[in-house]
């Protein structure tokens, strides 16, 4: 049938199952925007185009699908750099849809042309130019194909405004995806079982290390099973969570930079880890040199060139979590590790007397009393996004997830302004999660505009914004790292709740921890989006602390109360004395 | 450390060349030499690249070209039998009697004279990069006015085509992409 190229966009779309995008319109993709209207697919208008972007990201982390993204050429597309970069680290399906200027006027510096292809090339999963309607259908179906499968990631398609205007021939079927060189589908090697089989069995201290690719592969159930079967403990990345859910027994909780003492104890001393979907990233790892030294590694990864890039490992599964799972469980015979475990839970011990329930209660309201309280009053069914700073970390730590998909972040990249604009997607996704955002006060300012893109679509999404006079995180990083010298760090915030206001909107504001829980379930009863504003202890630290570059096994601890104390390594190179 | 031979097969569309190009500058791969070229398959391009890196080096570029959308097979055969061929053209001054002394050093590289004016001479010289490096060597007394080098290119030595997959990317290569 005869189109425009701008209805085979939404041909393409509507042909995918394409229920919402975001966007910002523009005069290149203004004509993609007039067809819009007569197709059945709903369009939220954005108030920037990273927050679009943010949203199209969201709306894939909480459902699976792919999100979308349209923005004008030029500053449009330039806009959605960061929210592309956001996706790309964290592996998130986001096809996103750019007006290029008219063919003829390609490489003429014409008004608003950015070669945006070039500029997204080192952070998109791939992307697309396209000149000619006829290139359009064929184009939109390899992006989705391409942002969702394999190792999925974000895909980019400039269409030119001439090949959107133009008339074309559109057979979807015709227009299946070619792509000769594109290999999502990889597998391993029969030998590569059989010498992972060996170490497994072998093994007297195991420890899984379960990363977002335990949830994109939706292998939660497999991972489960061959933790239960083998009696493996599973420690979590911070984009791992909720791939087991947090009361399992087996479940240790996070790793890393700001995991729980235990954890990275455990993983230093394990004889082997399963890397399951997770890329060791240096928040992961801290000091290569002295990782697991005692461990074999085997690592089930989808994307090959994962492997041996930080750390090397003696096996790697190249393929689907399922897949290898479904190959490997069956071939193991059940064990206890009763005496790992029980030696896990002895160093366990001595952490559990520094949770919250120990945070001095003067009266003061920590940002960890407000997790706890918004865990407890959501039933820890919510689905939670952050920004990035402390909040993230001690959400991370207190917020636990029984469900996947309920906790969505900006890890790799760690993008300040993620938080709300994601977790608008996130609802759209999910219009029946109850979704809140936990935020701070500065990564809240970067895109609190799309307060306004709430309030024009009427959809409620909860704002608690853990509101501490600074940039927390690194404030926290001066006050160990450099002398307290607070440079650029306190921040003077706007009246949020004057701002939820000015929305049309709910804003509370909360100083006591008595008033905690009534301020959450007060949001949770009223209609709309509800912003409220914690004024949380000013200069608390995230603890445990793996300070960057230093060993895994040596963290700065919380201090105990009139007793501070570091732990540290033998061969410890921190001497750092937290007052 | 040590020079790592590439031969990738790739989509000859735009933009190709600068998703190569940018993935080894990204990645901080050194390239030490690139050369592209058509095949006798239309649409498929011909690279082959020398990165300078180690064993698990080799085997990250290796993956991370298959990455690429538009890369079709890749082949490390820095340890297979190859023939590896550079081609120069080196023009060096040629006054006061000095021809015939040069004339006969190129001779004994067996290369060749393209092109000769009053005071210069444009010598072709095809080989491997030591034999032309050693040249231009020999040369450079003379005066080298201009000089240009193709780059190295690779091919395996024998009636086989490609070598087996590497083991990490044990995929199926679609029978479409190459025969
Ligand atoms: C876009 C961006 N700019 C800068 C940073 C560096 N950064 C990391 S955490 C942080 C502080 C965040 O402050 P806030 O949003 O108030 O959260 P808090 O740490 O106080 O909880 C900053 C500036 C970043 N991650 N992202
Ligand atoms: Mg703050």
């Amino acid at each position: 049938m005869k189109r425009t190229g701008a209805q085979v966009i939404w041909e393409c779309l509507v042909r995918e199952g394409v229920d919402v995008v975001f966007g910002y319109p523009g005069g290149t993709i203004l004509p993609a925007y007039d067809a819009m209207l007569d197709y059945p697919i709903h369009h939220v208008l954005v108030r920037h185009e990273q927050g679009g972007t943010h949203m199209a990201d969201g709306y894939a982390r909480a459902s699976g699908r792919v999100g979308v993204m349209f923005a004008t050429s030029g500053p449009g597309a330039t806009n959605t750099v960061t929210g592309l970069a956001t996706a790309m680290m964290d592996s998130s399906p986001v096809v996103c849809i750019t007006g290029q200027v008219t063919s003829s006027l390609i490489g003429l510096d014409a008004f608003q042309e950015t070669d945006i292809t070039g500029v997204t090339l080192p952070v998109t999963k791939h992307n697309y130019l396209v000149t000619r309607p006829e290139d359009i259908a064929r184009t939109i179906r390899e992006a989705f194909f391409i942002a969702r499968t394999g190792r999925p990631g974000p895909v980019l398609v400039d269409i030119t405004k001439d090949a959107q205007q133009k008339d074309t021939d559109f057979d979807w079927d015709a227009a299946a995806p070619g792509l000769p060189g594109y290999r999502p589908d990889l597998h391993a090697l029969p030998e590569e079982y059989e010498r992972a089989l060996a170490l497994i069995r072998s093994a007297k201290r195991p420890v899984i290390l379960a990363g977002r690719g335990v949830l994109q592969a939706g292998a939660m159930r497999a991972v489960q099973e061959f933790a239960e079967k083998t009696n493996t403990p599973v420690a979590m990345t911070l984009l791992g969570i909720g791939s087991l859910p947090a009361s399992h027994p087996l479940n240790l909780g996070m790793m890393g930079m700001h995991g729980e003492a235990w954890v990275n104890h455990a993983i230093q001393q394990a004889d082997l880890l399963l890397a399951f979907g997770m890329r060791f990233d240096d928040r992961v790892t801290g000091n290569v040199k002295t990782y697991a030294p005692h461990a074999r590694k085997i690592h089930i990864e989808i994307d090959p060139s994962e492997v041996n890039k930080i750390v090397k490992v003696d096996v790697a599964l190249i393929g689907d979590l399922c897949d290898v799972l479904q190959e490997l469980s069956p071939r193991i015979k059940a064990c206890d590790h009763a005496e790992w475990l029980a030696h896990i839970n002895e160093i366990k011990g001595d952490s559990a007397v520094r949770d919250i329930q120990n945070l001095p209660d003067t009266g003061h309201l920590y940002a960890a009393h407000v997790i706890n309280d918004l865990w407890r009053c959501t039933k820890g069914e919510a689905l939670i996004c952050t920004d990035v700073g402390q909040h993230q970390m001690w959400t991370a730590q207190y917020y636990k997830h029984d469900r996947p998909f309920n906790f969505i972040t900006s890890g790799g990249l760690g993008t300040m302004g993620f938080g709300l604009p994601a977790a608008i997607g996130a609802k759209f996704a999910r219009p029946d999660a109850e979704v809140w955002t936990i935020s701070g006060d500065g990564g809240f300012q970067m895109t609190q505009a799309e307060l306004a893109t709430a309030a024009q679509e009427g959809i409620k999404v909860n704002v608690a914004i853990i509101n501490n006079g600074y940039l927390g995180m690194v404030r926290q990083w001066q006050e160990f790292f450099y002398d307290k010298r607070y440079a650029a760090t306190p921040m003077k915030s706007p009246d949020f709740v004057k701002i939820a206001e000015a929305h049309g909107l709910t804003g509370i504001r909360v100083t006591q921890r008595s008033e905690v829980a009534d301020a959450i379930r007060t949001a949770q009863e009223t209609e709309g989006t509800v912003v409220i504003d914690f004024r949380v202890e000013k200069e608390d630290a995230v603890y445990p602390m793996v300070p960057a570059g230093a060993d895994l096994h040596n963290m700065i601890r919380r201090p105990l109360p009139q007793n501070v104390m570091v732990e540290s390594g033998a061969d410890a190179e921190w001497d750092i004395s937290v007052k | 450390m040590a020079p790592h031979t590439f031969v990738a097969y790739v989509e000859d569309k735009p933009g190709v060349l600068n998703r190569v190009a940018s993935l080894f500058r990204r990645r901080s791969f050194n390239i030490e030499s690139l050369t592209v070229g058509h095949t006798d398959q239309p649409g498929v391009s011909r690279m082959t690249i020398v990165v300078d890196t180690d064993e698990f080096g080799a085997r990250r570029v290796e993956a991370n070209l298959y990455k690429l959308v538009n890369v079709l097979r890749v082949d490390d055969v820095t340890s297979q039998p190859t023939v590896e061929r550079d081609l120069a053209l080196i023009k060096v001054t040629a006054r006061n009697g000095k021809r015939a002394e040069i004339m006969q050093l190129v001779d004994v590289y067996r290369a060749r004279i393209v092109d000769v004016t009053n005071d210069s001479l444009v010598v072709e010289i095809t080989g491997t990069e030591d034999k032309i490096e050693s040249l231009v060597d020999i040369l450079r007394p003379f005066g080298i006015i201009e000089m240009v080098r193709t780059g190295v290119v690779s091919m395996r030595r024998g009636a086989q085509a490609v070598s087996a997959n590497p083991p990490l990317v044990a995929a199926m290569i679609p029978e479409a992409a190459l025969n």
